[in-house]
């Protein structure tokens, strides 16, 4: 079969998805894409502005598009259809013959026909081709205008505020999100989106954009006012995109949309619609999850055709539900169902808080007995809940009112257990994936948010299910007897979590005593090093004064990294990689002294390894003489700050790269966390220092500088996110105290930051508001509790090698000077390496390890 | 000092002091290197300090804990648990490793036993 897919965009990518995920023998797909790039994210297009990158957006996974029997044709425009010829013809003038032909040609913005709308700085917001014109207009303009106070709309008016303009959204309706909200809900999101500065006009029909006199333009309204503004963005709602359709009589709707039935067939049985630009029922679809679904439909049809079986019945669409939560310039808005109540009979509920500036509204049957639709704005924290009440008709409690009303006198809100839905409940729509989907997979091993999304795609998409579906498997797992336990060990029936607030609310400063009042037994090597990394973080003291000294693993007990034969590897810190020569001499002559061998590490420094334990004193006296210091390379703790040269030597460079990176590692050198912590401060976007596979990333801009978090290497890579833009150096290391303290008080042991952002409920936006936001209210005391760590730095070395006690632990056997006769080396490349076990037994090729005569 | 057989078979290797509660220290008993562990303030073990797993001589340096009612140390490469009465790696048995008789002099000595037991 040869079957050609036009437009590859998010519903039409799906499409391809589902049909090559089954591996059909005879299928030939041609895919043609008007954009000069394969499919990517619209939904979270807005995240280009915080410097997401096209290809950090792309739906395409790595060699998708190279699968045989799959063919990509970029920036190729179908321009009509031979539905006779079974023809489909391009721009360039090609033929291309089909079997079966599927549209998801999506949409285009819709521009009101204003005299002027053409103007230079008029502008739609669909492509990354627009929002590289709006980024672009957006540096040499003061005040913006976003025509439209949709959801996209208010998404657009966050982009413009963001790059530092003046921002007015322009409303034709008297209400904001006419679609979605009712009047009460409209006022109260307006309220807040004004308190954030930007200004709403609604009620305003626009009749010319003319000549400014205090901007590029101006904006004369039907009711004799006018607006100035240097850039205006339409976003003024979708048209689907159907000329193709008309063209070859396809059939179409009267105010557009391709008809089709429920296999999302045309009128011409060879033809399908999907997406956007199809109308089903009367009704167009903007929403990503229901087109999803036309793609999965149509895949299954194909699919039966391709293998000619009759069996199972084929899935049909039977419309979606529109309900929709988001976040809009960080108000928590959302929709559900029949939001204005237009169901005959409905009776609804209403709560207003105007110093919360929250708004609840429920619309139930006029029984009183199903739940029709709702609105949240300010607070959806009920969202979930509504949503699979009224998706699964789910009896209404006696007062339904309570479901909104904040609980107070002890009433406890009538929840919706999670056990109440069925297997069948659809808890990711964007994914469609249900509650027995979610089930199965924590049978299947997945016992984290994290796992989930991996093993479901759950949560992936919009993540709005997120919450729901962390109940769900929280549920689940108690359901199997898997106790949901995050205990530490044996000795502490509680979380790492818990334990440093327990350390920090009794003020507990000895592990003994930690032990005593919540723990049993001895102790482990799992709980005593969590442990003394929480008593280092909270008082920061000498990890090995004696009452720490037995909680530390090796490597902290010692103070270097043992290696695979028992010696050590010793790294002093060269703070963002910057060494003198005569430092490095030094070291060069400390290694060559101490027969060590040497190499530089991935954090710009170097390491000395194959140090004997009773050497590592002497070592590190000689290298503190030439003024180093620790590099805590042995300890969960901040590593080392890469850097690039920066401003100082390169031209590029727009920040002073090296000096930050400093002044950071300087900051937070020793600073104990419950897994290392590695950063990185690139000098300008060329972005050399490769922050973003940082734990805290730093990229130099012309105004300051972007703060990445929880980026990784290793094992899983993933991208650090953007967490605040543009910031001075005082801000940024606001930000950096917060961030790591935040870390520090709530992950789990030896979880990196990838990983606990990847379990942090809410995700990046929760993690703002904790950070820049404060919404915690917490941000003094994080900077306080950083403070107190900074103040009370010490070299450990420095420490150890002056203190005769400690001093004495450093020798390898406690009653004798001889060398642990069971370490050997032999010569590799120059250098030494450690002997195999046959090579220790040919004693012949060992290399002594002895100390050169002085 | 008698030349008894009982004094004979007892190898001092260090003060108490020398070891710091719930840690072990490495002592050279005829040549061979016995793990010496200081649980709470006076109770010792001694275990070979090879660690079969690893080949390395390590397990003094591992941290000292319990599971259950063992008390362990777990090396510090491999993190195979050792019990440090027995000698039994809980991980894999084939790595368990020979025990010595620990005790404390009343002048405050460490005495190992010169053969395994």
């Amino acid at each position: 079969m040869k079957l050609v897919v036009i437009g590859n965009g998010m519903v039409g990518h799906k499409l391809l998805e589902e049909l090559m995920a089954a591996n059909h023998a005879d299928l030939e797909i041609t895919v043609l894409c008007e954009e000069p790039r394969p499919a990517y994210d619209r939904v979270h297009l807005s995240e280009f502005f915080n410097g997401k990158s096209a290809e950090q957006l792309s739906l395409a996974a790595p060699g998708f598009f190279e699968q045989p029997g799959l063919e990509l044709r970029l920036n190729a425009r179908a321009v009509g259809i031979d539905r006779a010829r079974k023809q489909v013809l391009t721009a360039a003038g090609e033929t291309l013959r089909y079997d079966k032909l599927v549209l998801a040609t999506g949409s285009t913005p819709f521009v009101p026909t204003i005299p002027g709308n053409d103007r230079p700085a008029c502008l739609v917001y669909r492509a990354i081709e627009d929002l590289e014109a709006m980024t672009d207009w957006g540096t040499r303009s003061k005040i913006g205008v976003v025509v439209g106070g949709g959801l996209l709309g208010l998404e657009c008016a966050k982009a413009l505020r963001d790059m530092g303009l003046q921002t007015h959204v322009v409303e034709f309706a008297p209400r904001l999100m006419a679609v979605q909200m009712d009047d009460g809900g409209g006022r109260m999101l307006q309220r807040k989106i004004e308190e954030l500065g930007l200004t709403v006009h609604t009620q305003k029909s626009t009749l010319a954009i003319v000549d400014g006199e205090a901007a590029r333009h101006r904006m004369q309204f039907a009711d004799g006012s006018h607006l100035d503004t240097d850039m205006i963005v339409f976003s003024a709602g979708i048209r689907p995109r159907d000329e193709l359709a008309r063209q070859s009589e396809l059939g179409v709707g009267e105010r557009g949309g391709i008809r089709i039935d429920n296999f999302c067939r045309t009128r011409d049985r060879d033809v399908y619609a999907i997406g956007e630009c199809a109308l089903w029922g009367g009704k167009l679809y903007g929403l990503v999850a229901p087109g999803y679904e036309m793609a999965r439909i149509v895949a299954a049809h194909l699919g039966a055709l391709l293998q000619r079986t009759q069996a199972a019945p084929l899935p049909e669409f039977a419309g979606a539900d529109m309900s929709t939560k988001l976040k809009l310039l960080g108000v928590d808005v959302a929709s559900i169902g029949d939001a204005h109540g237009a169901t005959p009979g409905s009776r609804t509920y209403q709560f207003s808080d105007e110093r919360r500036q929250v708004y609840k509204k429920l619309v139930v049957s006029g029984d009183g007995k199903q739940l029709l639709g709702g609105v949240l704005v300010g607070d959806a924290a009920e969202y979930g809940t509504l949503l699979q009440m009224m998706l699964n008709g789910i009896a209404l409690p006696e007062a339904p009112e309570f479901l909104i009303l904040p609980s107070a006198d002890g009433h406890a809100r009538p929840g919706l257990g999670v056990d109440a839905l069925p297997a069948s409940a659809q808890i990711c729509s964007c994914n469609n994936v249900s509650k027995g989907q979610l089930c199965e997979a924590v049978s299947a091993g997945a016992r984290s948010i994290g796992a989930l999304k991996t093993a479901t795609k759950a949560g992936t998409s919009c993540g709005g299910c997120v919450p729901l579906a962390t109940q769900i498997m929280k549920a689940e797992m108690k359901r199997q007897g898997l106790a949901v336990n995050n205990h530490l060990c044996e000795h502490f029936a509680c979380s790492r979590q818990e334990l440093y607030h327990l350390v920090r609310v009794e003020r507990i400063r000895r592990f003994d005593e930690l032990l005593a009042r919540h723990g049993k037994g001895l102790g482990c090597d799992i709980c005593k090093p969590a442990v003394a990394s929480i008593l280092a973080s909270c008082w920061n003291e000498f990890v090995l004064q004696k009452e720490h000294a037995s909680l530390q693993d090796s490597n902290d007990y010692f103070l270097a990294n043992i290696q695979k034969d028992g010696t050590y590897s010793v790294v002093p810190r060269m703070a963002g990689g910057e060494v003198t020569p005569d430092g490095l001499i030094a070291v060069g002559q400390i290694a060559r002294k101490y027969g060590l061998y040497t190499k530089i590490t991935g954090g710009q420094r170097v390491d000395m390894f194959g140090a004997r334990l009773e050497q590592l004193p002497s070592i590190w006296e000689e290298l503190i003489a030439a003024g180093f210091e620790s590099g805590h390379a042995y300890g969960k703790s901040v590593r080392t700050v890469k850097s690039c040269v920066g401003s100082t030597w390169c031209r590029y460079g727009v920040q002073d790269a090296v000096g930050t990176a400093i002044d950071l590692e300087n900051r937070y050198k020793g600073l104990r966390s419950p897994h290392k912590l590695k950063f990185a401060v690139s000098g300008c976007t060329r972005e050399c220092a490769e922050a973003q596979g940082k734990d805290v990333g730093v990229i130099a801009t012309e105004k300051g500088w972007n703060l990445y978090v929880c980026g990784n290497g290793g094992m899983k890579p993933r991208h650090a996110e953007l967490l605040a833009g543009d910031l001075d150096t005082p801000t940024l290391i606001a930000y950096i105290d917060r961030f790591l303290m935040f870390y520090i008080r709530t992950a789990d042991r030896l979880q990196r930051t990838s990983v606990w952002r990847d379990n942090l409920e809410g995700g990046l936006e929760y993690l703002k508001d904790v950070i820049v936001r404060d919404s915690l209210g917490l941000a003094a005391e994080l900077e306080a509790q950083m403070r107190l760590v900074v103040d009370t730095y010490e070299c450990e070395w420095k420490k150890a090698v002056s203190d005769p006690q400690t001093r004495r632990r450093f020798r390898h056997f406690v009653n004798s000077d001889a060398a642990d006769g069971n370490v050997a080396f032999v010569a590799e490349r120059g250098q030494i390496r450690p002997a195999t076990m046959e090579e220790k037994r040919d004693r012949s090729r060992r290399i002594p390890a002895t100390v050169e005569a002085p | 000092m008698h030349d008894s057989a009982e004094t004979r078979s007892w190898t001092a290797v260090c003060a108490l002091d020398d070891i710091v509660p719930d840690t072990g220290v490495c002592a050279l008993v005829d040549d061979a290197q016995v793990a010496v562990f200081r649980v709470g303030e006076r109770d010792l073990y001694a275990i070979a300090n090879v660690d079969p797993g690893a080949g390395a001589a390590v397990l003094a340096r591992g941290l000292v804990g319990s599971l259950g009612e063992r008390i362990v140390v777990a090396s510090p490469i491999t993190k195979q648990h050792f019990d440090l009465r027995t000698g039994e790696c809980l991980e894999a048995p084939q790595h368990s490793v020979r025990v010595w008789q620990a005790s404390l002099r009343d002048d405050g000595q460490v005495l190992v036993g010169t053969v395994p037991r």
